[in-house]
């Protein structure tokens, strides 16, 4: 995964960025959680999906401008990848449920074994966007 | 018109900063030019990828560059 790195310069490769729905749940809460922490690796940025949602022109134009978008939603309401769809962002997205994983939703505290495998679901879908 | 390019000086920012220049000069525009190169402006913007094009505040496009025709439409709005 080398070849993709956080945001930045477009001169410099590939830009990826996360957006978690960070929801009120205990699945938004994993989905917060593992994009922070796939984040620390340095394959993809933080960016901010409330600020797609206040309608910032700088959050849309870069969300529109980046190579891929690492969707995380932690319930099939799917918040987040709709909140980019109002937008009119719909390509180059990579989505992650975190409730497709086995985690029930109201159940399952954000334990660091559930981060881990939304992190590890991450990385299979980068990975395997890359070749 | 204020057209602000953002980016820290790169082949792109320049390239985006000319095709934003002759748009804005054969659309007859009243218009100036300015490089924001400092990353915390850049980022007050809301803008993770450079190069960026704003247009009297508002960020058009960021992390491509696109075509003259592209960028006169943009001017235009």
């Amino acid at each position: 995964m080398s070849e993709s790195k956080s945001s930045g310069c477009a001169c410099g490769g590939s830009v990826s960025l996360l957006l978690p729905c960070s929801g009120a749940a205990d699945t938004g809460e994993i989905a917060d959680r593992a994009a922070r922490k796939f984040a620390a690796g340095n394959c993809a940025g933080m960016f901010c999906l409330a600020g797609i949602g206040a309608n910032i022109s700088g959050f849309i134009a870069s969300a529109k401008g980046a190579d891929r978008l690492l969707v995380v939603d932690g319930c099939n309401l799917d918040c987040a990848r709709k909140t980019l769809a109002e937008k009119g962002i719909t390509e180059n997205i990579i989505h992650v449920r975190v409730t497709d994983l086995g985690i029930v939703k109201g159940k399952s505290p954000a334990t660091a074994e559930r981060v881990d495998a939304v992190v590890a679901e991450l990385g299979k879908k980068l990975t395997a966007s890359l070749k | 018109m204020l057209i602000q390019i953002l980016g820290t000086g790169c082949p792109k920012c320049q390239k985006l900063e000319e095709n934003a220049r002759q748009a804005a000069t054969e659309l007859n525009l009243d218009f100036q030019i300015e490089k924001v190169k400092d990353l915390q402006q850049i980022m007050a913007f809301g803008v993770m990828i450079t190069p960026a094009l704003v247009v009297d505040g508002v960020v058009k496009v960021a992390g491509k560059i696109p075509g003259l025709e592209d960028i006169k439409k943009m001017l235009a709005k």
